[in-house]
């Protein structure tokens, strides 16, 4: 139908936009998949602070390789200065380093009173210690996220850190990013939501894997029993401060 | 010398001799086993598990009868080492597994051994009784007291035989050293002390001394947040009283010389590859992490066993390693998911064979991997219960990457991941091997000819 030439052109043409959407392709699925780890490993995070006493070299490892993945995402541009709000807070690359993010009560005071509580989220348990760790509580000199008692208490904070670089993060790349958190909600951090994501075997790729992570309803009998032990737990750290 | 058997004629063919635990499938984490170590001699077999017991296996004497079965190993001792704990002050229980078993060379009719969980390392006697005393004068036959108004002769108690029995008394107690977890432990080559190894120290002990430990590493940061770095496992020199070496996550090891300083921070030696910047991935840093290493009976070597590789390193030479093995280097394609069920965080241990020639680890799917350092050919074996008939050979596995799998062979998407070996242990002397697959305990020796 067409004339030869402006076949070829049209081709040509074809062939040029595959190419360059091929290339962003490339590009963004290599994205995705920084993203996906980068969310996996701070979900591996929180959760080693859950566990009995957490594998230190497991989570230095985890620690690094978020370290890696925001350095390169730094590099690239990717990683957006939070809004200032946090003014008079530690720098954006603390923010998101993961000390920040398992000891985050104390970057938060002030500056950045509690979001995860007011507006709705039902977390559960973890949304009743929120008030405790919000409070004023003096910044332990000793505490890091590698110290054994101290990060327990910190899961409200974190998943209130974690919420504002997911806002930040959002904001870059709005069709994947909602796609992917589209049905990341408050149970995302639901402890047993996480566990049955994680602990469910092995999968092909990382995005799959993220997917896996979708809220589920956990048993309540378990969240009970965590209640209690995290409650135990927080009084006894507050009664040593 | 079969031909079409799998191995080359030259090598040695392994044949299943033993195995220990039980078939069922449902198997309690208890038993699970975490650590196994022959004695220096090889007579005994030590195992501890996840539920903080020690079994130990003896090797009965060889019979002229049974030519063919090369003694067999069978109990010899159970005992609780470790039962679990609470910390009240961080509200964390202290599992009770069984990280390491080291033997002390045996001094006398007795056996000693050290057994270490997270945070506490004990030095348990394991010591025969076949004799008992009988005639006491102060207590009757059971045992109770006899009132002394009734006592009207004298006699001297004797010795008689008794059934052989076998127990186990905790002689020393090293507690309250560790704040972080214990990996490692190595008896010194003087025998009378020996160093305990957790995430970010080091300490000496002295045998006699529980109240007290030398510190002589300590690579905890003044502020804690700048953490990148742990260790991951340590050995003394087996002849050099004042040498040791320990590893890292970060794929580096540090010799350190005891004369230099009294806190060694300043390594001696520090062997690091450098790194390939053709397989770099965000995963490089973690499957380059240490998690054993071993000084040859030589001396002269090292090994380290990374989460795909086995290294062996000269100690002359720091810059690189003098050979490299390939354990599973199929599972590199597969390391974001491996990161994802953490296996990637597996901590696979690696044992030379008595002559240092052959040097073996273990995989996933109960396969385990020896390497002959002379020949250079290599071959992965299975642990299971099909291959279990007595003295039966057992048949080189192969894992097929890609294309057309072959029969026998089975493909990487196949591997049992939650069937790891990461336990295993050569007799000192003799082709005889241990390997612990979850809760059970194989026991293989060379083909007798």
């Amino acid at each position: 139908m067409f004339a030869r030439g402006l076949k070829r052109k049209c081709v040509g043409h074809e062939e040029d936009v595959e190419g360059a959407l091929a290339g962003l392709k490339t590009v963004s699925s290599y994205s995705l998949q920084r993203q996906s780890l980068l969310d996996m490993s701070l979900v591996k995070l929180q959760l080693c602070h859950m566990l009995v006493e957490p594998n230190l070299c497991r989570s230095v490892l985890i620690a690094n390789t978020v370290r890696q993945i925001q350095e390169e995402m730094t590099q690239d541009g990717t990683w957006r200065t939070v809004a200032p709000q946090a003014a008079g807070r530690a720098p954006l690359d603390r923010l998101v380093s993961t000390e920040i993010l398992c000891r985050a009560a104390w970057e938060q005071e002030g500056a950045h009173p509690a979001p995860g509580l007011g507006d709705g989220h039902t977390q559960g348990p973890v949304s009743d210690l929120c008030p405790v760790t919000s409070v004023q509580a003096p910044r332990h000199p000793q505490s890091s996220v590698w110290e054994m008692g101290g990060p327990r208490e910190n899961r409200g904070s974190f998943h209130k850190s974690l919420d504002q670089i997911f806002e930040t993060l959002e904001t870059k790349n709005p069709s994947c990013m909602e796609e992917l958190f589209s049905d990341v909600d408050s149970p995302y951090y639901d402890l047993d939501t996480v566990l049955t994501g994680m602990m469910g075997g092995a999968r092909p790729g990382p995005c799959e894997g993220l997917e896996g992570l979708a809220p589920a309803t956990p048993g309540p009998s378990s969240s009970c029993k965590s209640d209690l032990g995290e409650l135990d737990h927080v009084v006894e750290i507050l009664v040593e401060t | 010398m079969i031909p079409g058997i799998g191995t080359l004629t030259q090598d040695t063919l392994w044949c299943f001799s033993q195995v220990k635990g039980t078939i069922e499938i449902g198997t309690t984490e208890a038993d699970i086993i975490s650590t196994v170590e022959f004695n220096h001699t090889g007579e005994l077999l030590a195992t501890g598990d996840k539920g903080g017991r020690v079994v130990i296996f003896q090797r009965e004497q060889e019979s002229k009868n049974q030519v063919h079965r090369r003694g067999e190993y069978n109990v010899y001792s159970t005992f609780q080492s470790h039962e679990p704990e609470f910390d009240y002050l961080k509200s964390l229980e202290i599992e009770e597994k069984i990280n390491k078993i080291r033997w002390l060379p045996q001094q006398n009719a007795a056996y000693f051994l050290l057994s270490t969980n997270d945070k506490t390392v004990k030095l348990w006697k394991v010591s025969e009784r076949d004799k008992r005393p009988e005639g006491y004068n102060l207590k009757d036959e059971e045992g109770r007291l006899r009132d002394p108004a009734t006592i009207t002769t004298l006699r001297v108690p004797v010795l008689r035989p008794m059934d052989l029995m076998v127990e186990a008394t905790p002689r020393r107690v090293f507690a309250n050293a560790h704040t972080y977890h214990i990996n490692s432990i190595s008896v010194n080559s003087d025998y009378e002390t020996y160093m305990s190894a957790d995430d970010l120290r080091i300490n000496l002990w002295n045998f006699e001394i529980t109240n007290q430990s030398f510190n002589i590493v300590d690579i905890k940061p003044a502020n804690m947040e700048e953490l990148t770095e742990v260790i991951t496992a340590a050995e003394f020199h087996p002849h050099h009283c004042n040498t040791f070496v320990y590893s890292s996550s970060k794929g580096t090891i540090r010799l350190c010389d005891m004369r230099a300083s009294a806190l060694c921070d300043r390594h001696t030696k520090f062997f690091e590859e450098p790194e390939d910047p053709s397989n770099r991935s965000f995963f490089s840093e973690i499957i380059s992490s240490i998690s054993d290493v071993k000084f040859s009976h030589s001396g002269r070597y090292i090994m380290t066993r990374d989460y795909l590789t086995v290294k062996v390193w000269d100690l002359n030479m720091e810059n690189r390693p003098i050979e490299t093995y390939q354990v599973h280097d199929y599972l590199r394609s597969k390391l974001c998911s491996l990161y994802e069920n953490d296996c990637i965080f597996d901590k696979f241990e690696c044992v030379w064979n008595g002559s240092d020639s052959v040097i073996m680890t273990g995989s996933y799917n109960n396969f385990f991997r020896m390497f002959d350092r002379n020949t250079k050919r290599d071959v992965t074996l299975e642990a299971s219960r099909e291959n279990s008939k007595p003295r039966a050979i057992l048949k080189p596995r192969k894992v097929c990457v890609g294309g057309k799998r072959r029969k026998d062979e089975i493909s990487v998407d196949s591997l049992d991941f939650s069937k790891k070996i990461l336990h295993t242990a050569w007799h000192p002397s003799e082709n005889i091997i241990a390997v612990a697959a979850t809760n059970n305990l194989y026991i293989f020796q060379d083909k007798v000819n």
